[in-house]
């Protein structure tokens, strides 16, 4: 996937891009998520039709403060691009890819998991790997190693 | 401990106590499950090569319904403990623990959120073998001081 066909396929989206060996990275805002996905997906010359990775990012002390990237692959023309959301701490809330991907929900669970982002329209939004009574998020920098509860 | 003859049959007799330990320090037959690298000496001593059946803890059983011991080879993660306690919960009386290696014993490695400080902070462990991991050579001293232990402890 080149930046060219990215910028005439969601160009009005793209806030910023950048091409690392051929590795495709664009940032854009939190409301185009759905809109630029819903393109990725359904675009003939795109048709991204598997996401591989949704990850989250902590740049404390940087605002805004949260990030969630998305990594899309196509099986069909086998390329890929990387998506990047900032989130402010105050508000960090994203809409859910579950409606285009279902490999969205144990990511985005992940995600919410390890960071606190929660993704609204997710149907289960619950803790995936760290135990259901745990307190905090533990991949958030300021999380103490030793935990925030005692037992 | 006596020999006498009644009848024809020659009968050995000795306190109950004492033959219900001996029965049972030699046929320590341990839960079959492990939790991290600690699992993997663990199997080491029970094949060929340290061959723990030498002292009659070569059963592992797959069911808690049938083990005495219970060997927990590895770090605890807090969300396994629930798990390691419903399985300790189903073994049968009388039962015993064996903390293998560091982390069973207090975390080790792992001064960390996801991890339990240690088997003794749930389960009552009777024998704490050192090592990260630790080796077949000193799971089988371990599980040989559980013996001596259950000979010198009251019957259970």
């Amino acid at each position: 996937m080149t930046i060219d066909t990215l910028t005439e396929k969601i160009g009005e989206y793209i806030k910023e891009s950048d091409s690392f060996r051929d590795e495709v990275t664009v940032t854009i805002d939190r409301d185009a998520i759905i809109p630029v996905c819903c393109i990725l997906k359904e675009d003939e010359d795109c048709s991204f039709d598997f996401l591989s990775d949704c990850c989250g990012l902590d740049r404390l002390p940087e605002t805004p403060r949260f990030m969630v990237v998305y990594n899309l692959y196509s099986l069909k023309y086998k390329h890929r691009v990387r998506i990047k959301v900032p989130l402010e701490e105050s508000d960090a809330e994203i809409e859910s890819l579950t409606p285009l991907w279902n490999a969205a929900n144990w990511l985005e669970r992940e995600c919410f998991d390890m960071f606190g982002i929660r993704f609204t329209g997710h149907p289960d939004l619950r803790r995936i790997i760290t135990p259901p009574n745990m307190e905090g998020h533990p991949l958030k920098k300021d999380f103490p190693l030793e935990g925030s509860d005692t037992k | 401990m006596g020999v006498t003859k009644l009848g024809g049959a020659t009968v050995i007799t000795d306190s109950l106590d004492w033959i219900t330990k001996w029965s049972q320090r030699n046929s320590l037959w341990p839960m079959s499950f492990g939790l991290a690298c600690c699992a993997i000496e663990m199997i080491s001593a029970a094949a060929a090569r340290y061959d723990m059946a030498r002292f009659g803890m070569e059963v592992f059983r797959s069911s808690p319904r049938q083990a005495d011991v219970m060997i927990i080879a590895g770090t605890i993660t807090k969300k396994m403990a629930p798990a390691v306690q419903r399985l300790y919960d189903q073994m049968a009386e009388p039962k015993w623990v064996v903390a293998m290696g560091a982390c069973a014993c207090s975390g080790g490695l792992f001064p960390t959120y996801a991890v339990v400080q240690g088997a003794d902070e749930f389960l009552p462990v009777d024998i704490y073998i050192p090592g990260c991991p630790a080796r077949p050579e000193a799971l089988i001293d371990g599980l040989i001081k559980l013996q001596q232990k259950i000979k010198r402890d009251k019957v259970r």
